[in-house]
């Protein structure tokens, strides 16, 4: 370890950074820019290089490791093709306001602009899908500018944030000054609610009596899991979460309304339908919560804290706009709640009819294999204790629905941009960043064709990821579009007869495989898979090809054109 | 509406860019942008005239702030402000309509600044709703070429 008031290089600089920023773990990938780097970084013990097999690898672990453990993930690649391979990962962990470091090399100053070997403007390419990007221009800069990266990556709202370093910078020195303090006069996150906005929200939730909290992921980054545990167990309140969301509130809780929105539950859907009162917290009205916004939660007055101001009034007006840290709200909302509250029991019972009527339900009379089964059957061998991440798709939805979310950062899943490929690194990522719970990836066979090639970095590790592959030769959720708006024309979806012998896949990686194909072999693998700890371990779980997420909102569509079942039943397996 | 945006931000290399495919990226109007530096070289000044409904506006200012090379961000639109554009303008010049284009030019309080055998270049400083019937007015004379700045704005002094 230097000291400041040391002459160092810039690749010493960027290691002595990264140290002070508490650095366990870079996924990266070395390349002709980054040489003087991977120089530097031969000697360096504390901190751990994971080497990827693809630079979007490299940006989906570090999401993973960022997600499960809310420290910042640090993704380290070379210039031009090393940098536009991240490019998915950054928007994903935009969309999803996941914090995140990317460090990318650069050709040498002189060569920029000049369409050099191995250059890509990576700055200009990532500014709309980053929180803020930089380019190192002077060695002397480079140590605040990284202290601003994880600054701006980890405070307020969020995100990625990417810092390009030209080759000559990292070869160059100066005298090695880290700043402790920084301030960035155009970055000043309002983290304080204003009391009087807080006071009226109280006042509106004493009265309320179908009150509702829509909690969204801002709820777990906050870390605000136990306050709104508090207030909605104090207040009697039901909570409705989105997928992000899921884990803030105990999934097992009679409160707990599971996932609102396109996919989710009849119940919690019904209540926004119905509540006199919304509470949104760390949520924003995305597209798939709301449907059509003109019949989103009609009856009630809104009420939206977070902590980014754009999202308020974004896709929907709302009454009683609070900006400020979801923590902050719900503690101080706490403090200031009247003692007297409207009885909430009708409301509840009312949402019970609901729950009753159209539970979440899937078929077991006969011996098929269905990927609701093994979800549920993962939640019941887990104790939803794990840390389940999924790629994109059915059993992503399904996910949502049967694995029951018990704790915050449980779920780690691409929302907003929806990225196929996302599960496998990211699962690996959670891995690095939580050795005590198990890791459960949830993936479907078209996603897991997406990253394959992070299996050597799961195995090489010996990460004990358990990789379950509900694997229905079906692009799914695709094909139940087809089915349902398409006048079933199946158009590339059917992967049946393209797809690899999944077990022989792993096997060639080295990693330990099963495989699946009823009821009673599934509970079995999954019991194998979840005691072994030796490494990554496959379960190809052979589930039937043409079953639907239901309850399904059409998208645009309002809650009343809610589909609870499968229009045309001839279509069934 | 039309509304009329001081942004003051980092003056470095890219804020200009971060500001228009902000616009761009999220499908808002933007009419004119001009930029240049102030009193503080640190500091360039930004005017951006801008159309939406008041929920839209109120969507552009917040998502100016959330740039991080922004600084401060003005709506003038309301606040007693001064704008100005600049309309540099060449026009086709002949003896029959020689004495009218003058008598024009003074109507705007314009100035000559180039005058060619069969041409004549001017300026005209105003407000862009000023500018465009100036535009509107000498067209029918046969406009050559023009360019325009773009607003400027700044608040009034107290």
């Amino acid at each position: 370890m230097h000291s400041s008031g040391q002459t160092l290089n810039g690749s010493e600089i960027f290691f002595e950074c990264l140290r002070r920023e508490n650095v366990e773990y870079i996924f990266g990938y070395p390349g002709g820019s980054l040489l003087k780097v991977y120089e530097t970084l031969h000697e360096v013990k504390d901190i751990h290089h994971i080497l990827v097999r693809h630079e979007q690898g490299a940006t989906h672990m570090a999401e993973g490791y960022a997600r499960a453990t809310g420290k910042p993930g640090v993704v380290l690649v070379t210039s031009g093709p090393g940098a536009t391979n991240t490019v998915t990962g950054i928007a994903n962990a935009y969309m999803d306001s996941s914090p995140m470091v990317v460090f990318t090399g650069q050709v040498p100053s002189s060569l920029i602009g000049n369409d050099a070997f191995q250059e890509a403007d990576i700055v200009g390419i990532t500014r709309p899908i980053t929180k803020h990007n930089f380019l190192v221009k002077d060695v002397r800069e480079l140590a605040i500018t990284i202290r601003k990266a994880f600054f701006l990556a980890t405070t307020g709202r969020p995100g990625p944030v990417l810092v390009d370093m030209p080759k000559d910078i990292l070869n160059s020195s100066c005298v090695f000054d880290f700043p402790e303090t920084i301030d960035i006069r155009g970055f000043k996150p309002t983290f304080k609610c204003h009391i009087n906005q807080v006071e009226r929200a109280a006042q509106k939730i004493a009265k309320a009596k179908r009150p509702l909290l829509y909690i969204g992921g801002g709820v777990i980054s906050a870390e605000a899991a136990e306050e709104l545990r508090t207030l909605a167990i104090q207040q009697n309140i039901p909570v409705t979460m989105t997928l992000q969301g899921l884990g803030a509130f105990p999934g097992n809780h009679p409160l707990s309304m599971g996932m609102l929105g396109m996919h989710g539950t009849y119940w919690a859907n019904q209540a926004v339908n119905k509540c006199d009162l919304l509470i949104a917290v760390g949520a924003r009205f995305d597209d798939r919560v709301t449907g059509k916004v003109d019949t989103f939660a009609p009856q009630a007055y809104k009420i939206h804290n977070d902590i980014d101001p754009t999202n308020v009034d974004k896709n929907i007006k709302v009454d009683l706009p609070i900006v400020g840290d979801a923590k902050n709200f719900l503690a101080t909302l706490l403090e200031v709640m009247p003692e007297k509250k409207e009885n909430r029991e009708p409301w509840l019972a009312e949402i019970n009819v609901w729950r009753e009527q159209c539970p979440l339900t899937y078929s077991s009379e006969d011996d098929l294999l269905r990927t609701e089964f093994v979800i549920d059957e993962v939640s019941r061998q887990t104790i939803g204790n794990a840390v389940v991440v999924t790629d994109v798709g059915q059993h992503q939805m399904w996910t949502s629905q049967f694995y029951t979310f018990i704790n915050p950062r449980s779920i780690i899943t691409s929302g907003g941009l929806g990225t196929m490929g996302f599960g496998l690194p990211a699962a690996i990522g959670a891995a690095f960043g939580i050795k005590d719970r198990p890791v459960v990836l949830f993936c479907g066979d078209g996603g897991f064709m997406m990253n394959v090639q992070e299996l050597v970095t799961a195995v090489h590790n010996k990460m004990p990821v358990k990789i379950f592959l509900i694997n229905n030769s079906f692009l799914g959720m695709v094909r139940q579009w087809q089915e349902l708006f398409h006048q079933e024309k199946y158009s590339f979806t059917d992967l049946g007869d393209s797809n690899p012998d999944f077990v022989k896949v792993a096997e060639a990686f080295g990693c330990k495989a099963l495989k699946a194909e009823n009821p009673e072999s599934a509970r079995q693998a999954i019991t194998e898979a979840l005691a072994y700890n030796d490494g990554p371990i496959l379960v190809d779980f052979r589930v039937v090809k043409k079953d639907m997420v239901f309850p399904m909102v059409p998208a645009g569509g309002s809650i009343s054109d809610m589909l609870l079942a499968r229009l045309n039943p001839k279509t069934m397996v | 509406m039309k509304h009329i945006i001081s942004v003051l931000v980092e003056n470095k290399f890219g804020s200009l860019n971060r500001v228009a495919a902000m616009f761009s990226a999220r499908g808002f109007n933007l009419e004119s942008i001009s930029i240049g530096e102030t009193e503080d070289t640190e500091i360039s000044r930004m005017t951006i005239v801008t159309r939406g409904e008041d929920q839209i506006i109120s969507q552009v200012l917040k998502q100016l702030n959330r740039l991080v090379d922004t600084i401060k961000v003005t709506d003038l639109t309301r606040q007693p402000h001064v704008e100005r554009e600049l309309l540099l303008m060449t026009l086709k010049l002949s003896k029959t309509v020689q004495h009218e284009i003058f008598e024009l030019i003074t109507v705007f309080k314009g100035k000559v600044v180039d005058i060619k055998q069969k041409s004549i270049t001017i300026e005209v400083i105003g407000s862009p709703d000023k500018i465009n019937t100036t535009i509107d007015i000498f067209r029918p004379y046969g406009i050559k070429e023009l360019a325009r700045s773009g607003a400027v704005a700044i608040h009034r002094g107290e």
